[in-house]
């Protein structure tokens, strides 16, 4: 129970620091990622903020033998780098360059009330089970 | 649109940080929410589901309370037609998958554990999505 409350507050942490730094306005995100046109760099700073503060905490974390609520961590074990890798990060590329939506962001929009947001997620979760389709099968 | 909010945009980054560390010291997860989007629709074994879908509810929540308390919802224009939104959104799940990954578990979470996959998807997927803003807007003329 507390697992989940204490996911529920980080999910909201989350979306809200993703409002203030504006990362829930494609435009604003198209603006960052257009650097011939009228380049909007602030958004790097999301990166940045975000960086130190979960750099230097992660270093701290993982000090301990476990999570406060869990009997162990649960990082990612991958570290492989492959075409799927490459290919993947490519076509993410292409579908955040179209929309200015990255996932949590177009989450996040839709907290705020907009529709075009819904449909975009929609949309996602279609892509994620095409690639369930696809590649494993079910 | 204001285009110089440095201010703003470290302090939100500091706020995703902030909540990607909780996470990782509470629950012991990685705040990759490509990855929790869709081990919440199709959980790869038994484990636990629901934290996935509080974070989500969160996330969808955060937004909405911070619209309340500031009396008006933050307002701006979404230009891109709803084909577009609904192809970039195939891509976008579809990749995110393929490649394990998207802004916040490659590009915060990776990127500051200095996982060189990470690295090497963030680099991939920041100039991609540069190149197609430029064919978009500059070679095709779609202004934004």
């Amino acid at each position: 129970m507390l697992k989940n409350l204490s996911s529920l507050v980080c999910g909201i942490l989350f979306g809200i620091g993703l409002l203030i730094s504006e990362m829930v306005n494609p435009m604003k995100v198209l603006a960052f990622l257009d650097i011939t046109g009228q380049w909007y760099p602030s958004l790097a700073l999301v990166m940045v903020g975000a960086l130190i503060t979960f750099g230097l905490a992660y270093r701290l974390i993982i000090r301990r033998r476990a999570p406060l609520l869990e009997d162990r961590f649960h990082l990612p074990d991958s570290a492989k780098i492959d075409t799927k890798l490459l290919i993947g990060a490519g076509i993410f590329g292409i579908g955040w360059g179209l929309s200015g939506f990255c996932p949590g962001a177009a989450i996040a929009a839709i907290g705020n009330g907009r529709l075009e947001a819904l449909l975009f997620v929609f949309a996602m979760c279609c892509g994620i089970d095409l690639f369930r389709i696809i590649h494993r099968g079910k | 649109m204001e285009n110089f909010t440095p201010y703003s945009a470290l302090i939100g980054g500091a706020l995703i940080g902030l909540s990607a560390a909780l996470l990782l010291f509470l629950n012991g997860r990685i705040a990759g929410i490509s990855g929790i989007v869709g081990k919440a629709l199709f959980p790869e074994q038994r484990e636990d589901v629901t934290w996935r879908f509080y974070f989500l509810a969160g996330l969808l929540l955060g937004p909405l309370v911070l619209s309340l308390v500031n009396g008006t919802p933050f307002n701006f224009h979404i230009e891109t037609s709803m084909p577009v939104l609904v192809i970039a959104g195939l891509l976008v799940g579809y990749g995110t998958s393929l490649g394990g990954g998207c802004t916040s578990g490659h590009g915060i979470c990776g990127l500051a554990r200095l996982s060189l996959r990470s690295i090497i998807a963030t680099v991939v997927f920041m100039v991609i999505a540069g190149i197609t803003v430029y064919i978009v807007r500059h070679l095709i003329g779609v202004k934004g």
